[in-house]
């Protein structure tokens, strides 16, 4: 798939001299969900921050649709729609009268028709003429999201966009996530609630201490380097793991000897289950019930980010 | 050329002023009013004319310019000030939007309010004294100079300014005084000579004298000299405006 943003060897030093940004390179792709993890302070808003026109790079260069952001800022920025992490609205305009402004803002004709949809889809229409004050924190974070869609951008940015959202709220707004990358636009997202990357992205970044330390599909990420358990409920405790078990490496006993665990490699061919199973049947080890987990995005994203860590630690050291 | 978002941004400030109408408008009429009660007949009944011109007369050029200055900077640099403070300006700056269309946007709204409001405290004297206008076309092209100066003025101050203290400092500390001492209330020809020549480094008596011979013929320096020096101040303010955005200082980190 071509990308519609490239950033080549982007960097940002603050003139405090704080590096947030140490040579990112990145491709988006046309048409996908992307999601941008990272801890707090890991350099999420500041890329985009830099893509969106706001920030300024200390180093490289980014391209949108193939517009580069500073030559060609017009052409760039009139493809991205941004929806900022912090609540910053104009308190004293209505909901109508600040999104028509952004529309004009990015020279777009008037066109109530599509501001309508916007604000029906957000489920706004009734709050229209509301002053944006009168709103909760959750219908303001709307207000922005449409206040980014008023212009029909081919990128969106969602920075932390369901932070403060109510679940209600939040399951209609991935809704209206969804419905436009059905649409054809590009959505970039951060967020704290990683379930919802993993609910809704097809690929994954991971950002830490300013660097992109993985880019990966979803389903391939999760397939790399998640873990699967088998857990085996025992109607005998075991004192302890028998020598002369298959995969006693992969094996734990836990809930007083009740419990096994076995972990296994998702990626191998062959897993183990059946020669473990096996082997319990020899040993005469019962089963009461047996269950399977997965791990986690949250999971895998906490390791990725403490091995990143550990190493950047390990190096200062 | 997004003239669309020049015109949203110029619609967007003046809605504003129609939100805080009394404040915008409704306020400095009644400031220049109680001018003309104070300055006009209290003392005015005693300075029967200066150089030829009845005082309440001739205290009106200074007394227009006196708001308009005042009010372009300060409605400018609220402007520009506001969404720098609520973080609001995100969207002007993500948007494809250069930074002279930005100027154009909040300035042009600052000096078109200056400008009605210049206009209506004209009317508002008319009620106290009359007043004759020798070169209408001067006078409007005086005015909408000097509102489009301060204006660009006041955007300068309002993206320098940390705190609602700053951008109130310029505006009360610097123009207000230079206002009243640049010949609002009198001629300069009235003052010492040692006075009259600390007197032209005040770029105000050059604004006021230009405005006031547009109405009088009389003036404290010659009018292309008025015209060249608020054209000077001019291009100075574009010059700060073009290296504010391309340097992204206070706006960009």
């Amino acid at each position: 798939m071509p990308s519609i943003i490239s950033i080549q060897n982007l960097s940002k030093t603050y003139a405090s001299g704080f590096t947030a940004l140490k040579t990112i390179n990145l491709d988006i792709e046309r048409g996908e969900i992307f999601a941008l993890l990272g801890p707090n302070g890991a350099g999420k808003t500041t890329l985009i921050g830099i893509i969106c026109g706001i920030l300024n790079a200390s180093t490289g260069s980014v391209t949108v649709g193939g517009h580069d952001i500073g030559r060609d800022f017009r052409a760039a920025r009139s493809m991205i729609g941004l929806v900022p992490q912090e609540l910053t609205t104009d308190a004293f305009e209505s909901v109508w009268d600040t999104v028509s402004f952004s529309r004009g803002l990015f020279g777009k004709p008037k066109n109530p028709a599509h501001i309508e949809k916007v604000l029906k889809d957000l489920s706004l229409w009734d709050k229209k003429d509301n002053k944006i004050r009168t709103l909760s924190g959750g219908m303001k974070r709307r207000v922005l999201i449409a206040k980014a869609l008023s212009h029909e951008p081919k990128v969106l940015f969602l920075d932390e966009p369901t932070a403060g959202v109510d679940v209600e709220l939040r399951k209609d707004m991935w809704q209206v996530v969804r419905d436009l990358r059905a649409s054809g636009v590009t959505i970039i997202l951060t967020t704290h609630y990683i379930e919802e990357a993993e609910d809704m992205a097809d690929r994954i970044g991971v950002i830490s201490k300013g660097e992109i330390i993985l880019v990966e599909q979803k389903a391939e990420l999760m397939r790399k380097l998640g873990k699967k358990q088998l857990v085996l409920h025992l109607q005998q405790p075991l004192v302890e793991i028998p020598p002369d078990i298959f995969g006693r490496a992969n094996l734990t006993l836990g809930d007083g000897g009740k419990e096994l665990t076995f972990t296994y490699d998702t990626q191998g061919e062959r897993t183990g289950v059946t020669r473990l199973l096996t082997d319990l049947n020899r040993l005469d080890i019962r089963l009461r019930d047996l269950e399977t987990k997965q791990s986690s995005l949250e999971e895998i994203f906490i390791g990725l980010v403490s091995d990143n860590e550990r190493a950047a630690a390990g190096a200062q050291s | 050329m997004n003239g669309r978002a020049i015109l949203a941004i110029y619609k967007f400030e003046m809605a504003r002023t129609l939100r805080t109408i009394w404040q915008s408008i409704v306020s400095p009429v009644i400031s220049t009013s109680l001018y003309f009660v104070v300055f006009g007949a209290a003392i005015g009944s005693r300075i029967t004319e200066i150089e030829g011109i009845p005082y309440g007369a001739f205290i009106v050029p200074g007394l227009i310019m006196l708001t308009l200055l005042t009010q372009s900077t300060m409605n400018a640099s609220f402007g520009i000030y506001f969404p720098r403070f609520t973080g609001t300006i995100y969207e002007i700056l993500s948007a494809p939007v250069s930074a002279f269309e930005i100027a154009c946007g909040y300035v042009g709204a600052a000096a078109t309010k200056s400008v009605i409001l210049g206009l209506v405290i004209l009317a508002t004297s008319w009620l106290f004294v009359p007043i004759q206008i020798l070169h209408p076309f001067w006078m409007i092209g005086f005015l909408i100079l000097t509102a489009v100066t301060f204006s660009l003025f006041g955007f300068i101050i309002g993206i320098w300014a940390d705190g609602f203290e700053q951008l109130q400092i310029i505006p009360l500390l610097i123009i207000t005084p230079l206002t009243f001492l640049g010949g609002t209330f009198y001629s300069t020809h009235v003052l010492p000579p040692l006075w009259q020549k600390i007197a032209l480094f005040n770029p105000v008596v050059y604004l006021i004298s230009g405005f006031r011979w547009s109405f009088f013929e009389v003036a404290d320096v010659t009018p292309a000299i008025s015209l060249g020096m608020t054209l000077v101040f001019l291009l100075v303010c574009l010059a700060v405006v073009w290296w504010i955005f391309r340097t992204g200082y206070r706006l960009k980190k």
